[in-house]
C-alpha cells in the first residue's frame, strides 16, 4: 500500500514579486487520502494547479506514476491517470447528467478522426459514464440536465467527472465547498470508497471533515509548508495552532 | 439523426428540386447565390456555433477559394474540375491552418481582431494588384469539365450543383458534429478549462475545426465563382465576414439547419429593403433597414429564428397565464 503515484518535489511557483508555492515536497500514496489546509491566499489550489500542469513550474519536479511529467501539458498528464475537480463547479450545464460524464469518459478513448461514427456508437465512454453514475448514485438523474441540479448535487457530479476519466490520482480542490452536513457526510463516505483504487489530494476548508477522512495533512501558510503530519501530530502542532488561532494553546 | 432534422431536409430537398421548375432566371441565380452563403455561412457555423470560436475572418477562406479557381483555370482551354475544386479547398485549407495556428493561441477578442487582421492581409495580397486583377478583379475565361464534354455552366446546371455540394456539406457536418470529434468541440464551447483537465488537447481540436472551416468556407467561394465566372477583391472585404457572422446569429447559432435559415433569411431581407416597389426611393439606404431588422432580430430573438419555437414554448404558457389572471370589467 505504499506505493507513491504523485510525488512534488521542491514546487515553485512565482508571479512577479510574489511566490505562490516555495519549495514545496508533497506525497500521494495508493489508498491514502492527503489533505492540504491553510488560510485563504495559502497557495493550496496554485499547487494543485502545478501538480495537475494548468500552471507551469517556476522550479521544482512533478512525478506521476514514476514518470517526470514537470514538462507535459496538462491533458497529457491527465491522461496518464491525473484527474482534477475544481473548487467552483466546471460541469456543462447544456448537457445531460449523462452525457457530462460521457464526455469525460471520452476523453480516455478520443479517436476524433472517427467522423463518420456516432458518439453512441462509443460503447467504452458509454459503459464507463454509467458504471461511474452508478457508484457516485446520481445514475437516478442521469437524463436530467446538469444546470437543474441542486449545488451538493453538482459537486458530486464534478467528482463524477473527474472518475469518468479513469484515474489513479484524484486532486479534489474543495469538494465539499457549499454543501450541507448531510451532504458533506455522503461525500466523506464516498472518498473513503474510492481509497483503495486511489491516491487522493485533497484541498479542502472543512477542518471536521479534513480531521475525518486523511491520512496525512500539509499545512501551507504563504505558499510555504509549515508542517506536515497525521492528523493527531497536526492537532499537536505549535507551529500550526499559532498560524490558526495566532496563539499556541 | 432526429426526426425533425430529417423533415427539414425533406422539405429542403423537394422545395430546391421544385424550384428551377417555375423560376425565372433571375430567381434561379438569386437562389444559387443564397445556397452558396449557405455554404458559406455552415462553414462559420461549425467555428462560431459549434465551436465558440467567434472568427471575423471568414471572407478570406471565401476569397482564396474563388480567386484560386479562378487564377489556375487554363485561360485557352477548360480545366477538370477534379482538379480544380480539391485545388480551392486545399489553398483555403492551407490558409485558414496559418491562420488558426497562429490566432488560436489568443482567446476572445484578441482572436477575433487576429482573424480580421489575416483576412485583411489577404485582402490587400489581392486588392488593386496584378494578381487579382487590380480593383476590377479577374474573369472566368472557361469553365471547369466535369466529365469528358460536360462542363460546369448553365444556370441550372450549376444550380444542380451547389444544391448537391449544400446537401454533402449538411451531411458532413451532420455527421461531424455527432460524432466524438463534434461532441468535443462543444464540451470546449461551453468549458475549454475542463475539457483541458480531462485530458482534450483542445488546441488541436480547435485548430482541425478551424481547417475543416476554411476548406468548406473555399468550397463556397469557388462556387461563388464558378456561378459569376469572375471574382473582385471586394469578396475578400470584411463586409463580407460580418455579413456572414449575421447570417449565423439571424438563423440561430448552435444549429446547422439555423446558418441554412438564416442565410436564406438575410438574402430575403436583402432583397425585400432593395425593392424599389415596395420601398422607393428609401431602397436606396436598403442596409439601413436590413440593419435595423437586424438589431430588433437579435433583440427579440436572442436564439434566432430557429429557437422561436423554444422561446414560444417557453413565453408563451406564461404570457396565457398572466392574461387569465387579469380582472374582468363588465362594459
Amino acid at each position: 500500500m505504499n506505493q507513491i503515484l504523485l510525488r512534488g518535489k521542491n514546487l515553485s511557483r512565482q508571479w512577479g514579486g510574489l511566490l505562490a508555492v516555495n519549495q514545496v515536497n508533497i506525497e500521494i500514496f495508493l489508498g491514502k487520502i492527503h489533505a492540504v489546509i491553510g488560510t485563504n491566499g495559502a497557495g493550496k489550489s496554485t499547487l494543485i494547479n502545478l501538480l495537475a500542469g494548468e500552471v507551469p513550474l517556476s522550479g521544482g519536479s512533478v512525478e506521476l506514476l514514476e514518470q517526470d511529467v514537470s514538462l507535459w501539458s496538462e491533458p497529457r498528464r491527465a491522461r496518464l491517470g491525473l484527474g482534477k475537480s475544481f473548487q467552483k463547479n466546471t460541469i456543462f450545464p447544456d448537457l445531460s447528467v449523462f452525457e457530462n460524464c460521457r464526455l469525460a469518459a471520452q476523453a480516455r478513448h478520443q479517436r476524433p478522426w472517427k467522423f463518420w461514427e456516432t458518439i453512441n456508437s462509443c460503447t467504452y465512454s458509454r459503459t464507463q459514464a454509467q458504471k461511474v453514475l452508478l457508484k457516485t448514485g446520481l445514475h437516478v438523474l442521469s437524463e436530467k440536465k446538469a444546470g437543474l441540479l441542486s449545488h451538493g448535487q453538482k459537486r458530486q457530479l464534478e467528482v463524477a467527472m473527474c472518475l469518468a476519466t479513469n484515474p489513479k490520482v484524484l486532486l479534489l480542490d474543495e469538494p465539499l465547498a457549499g454543501m450541507g452536513a448531510e451532504e458533506t457526510n455522503r461525500m466523506l463516505n464516498f472518498l473513503n470508497e474510492l481509497r483503495p483504487e486511489h491516491g487522493i489530494l485533497l484541498v479542502e476548508h472543512d477542518m471536521d471533515a479534513v480531521f475525518q477522512v486523511a491520512d496525512m495533512i500539509t499545512v501551507m501558510v504563504n505558499g510555504a509548508v509549515i508542517a506536515c503530519g497525521t492528523p493527531p501530530e497536526i492537532k499537536n502542532n505549535k507551529d500550526v495552532q499559532i498560524a490558526y488561532l495566532g496563539v499556541a494553546s | 439523426m432526429k426526426k425533425s432534422q430529417l423533415f427539414f431536409l425533406l422539405i429542403l430537398a423537394s422545395v430546391l428540386v421544385f424550384l428551377p421548375q417555375i423560376s425565372s432566371e433571375y430567381v434561379l441565380d438569386w437562389l444559387t447565390k443564397t445556397m452558396i452563403f449557405a455554404i458559406f455561412a455552415l462553414s462559420l457555423e461549425l467555428l462560431v456555433g459549434q465551436t465558440g470560436l467567434v472568427c471575423f475572418g471568414q471572407s478570406a477562406f471565401f476569397g482564396i477559394g474563388a480567386y484560386t479557381a479562378v487564377l489556375f483555370s487554363a485561360k485557352v482551354d477548360h480545366t477538370y474540375l477534379g482538379y480544380l475544386l480539391p485545388l480551392a479547398i486545399f489553398a483555403a485549407a492551407l490558409y485558414a491552418l496559418i491562420v488558426g495556428a497562429l490566432s488560436l493561441r489568443t482567446k476572445g477578442v484578441y482572436f477575433i481582431m487576429v482573424t480580421l487582421a489575416f483576412a485583411q492581409m489577404a485582402y490587400y495580397v489581392i486588392h488593386d494588384t496584378p494578381l487579382g486583377g487590380g480593383t476590377d478583379g479577374i474573369y472566368l475565361y472557361h469553365k471547369p469539365i466535369i466529365f469528358r464534354d460536360l462542363v460546369l455552366e448553365g444556370s441550372i446546371f450549376i444550380y444542380f450543383f451547389t444544391t448537391i455540394c449544400l446537401f454533402l456539406v449538411l451531411g458532413f457536418l451532420g455527421l461531424l458534429s455527432s460524432s466524438r470529434f463534434g461532441r468535443a468541440l462543444i464540451g470546449i464551447k461551453i468549458n475549454e478549462l475542463r475539457m483541458r483537465a480531462m485530458g482534450f488537447e483542445t488546441y488541436w481540436y480547435k485548430l482541425v475545426a478551424f481547417v475543416i472551416s476554411g476548406a468548406i468556407a473555399g468550397i463556397a467561394g469557388f462556387l461563388f465563382a464558378m456561378k459569376d465566372g469572375f471574382v473582385n477583391p471586394e469578396i475578400l472585404s470584411w463586409h463580407l465576414s460580418g455579413a456572414v457572422l449575421m447570417m449565423i446569429i439571424l438563423g440561430g447559432l448552435g444549429h446547422l439547419r439555423g446558418a441554412v435559415i438564416g442565410a436564406f433569411t438575410y438574402a430575403l431581407l436583402e432583397e425585400l429593403f432593395r425593392s424599389e416597389i415596395i420601398f422607393g426611393s428609401f431602397s436606396k439606404n436598403w442596409h439601413l433597414g436590413l440593419g435595423l431588422t437586424l438589431i430588433l432580430s437579435v433583440a427579440l430573438l436572442p436564439k434566432g429564428l430557429f429557437g422561436i419555437r423554444d422561446q414560444l414554448q417557453k413565453s408563451l404558457p406564461l404570457y396565457l397565464a398572466n392574461f387569465k389572471k387579469l380582472p374582468k370589467t363588465k362594459l
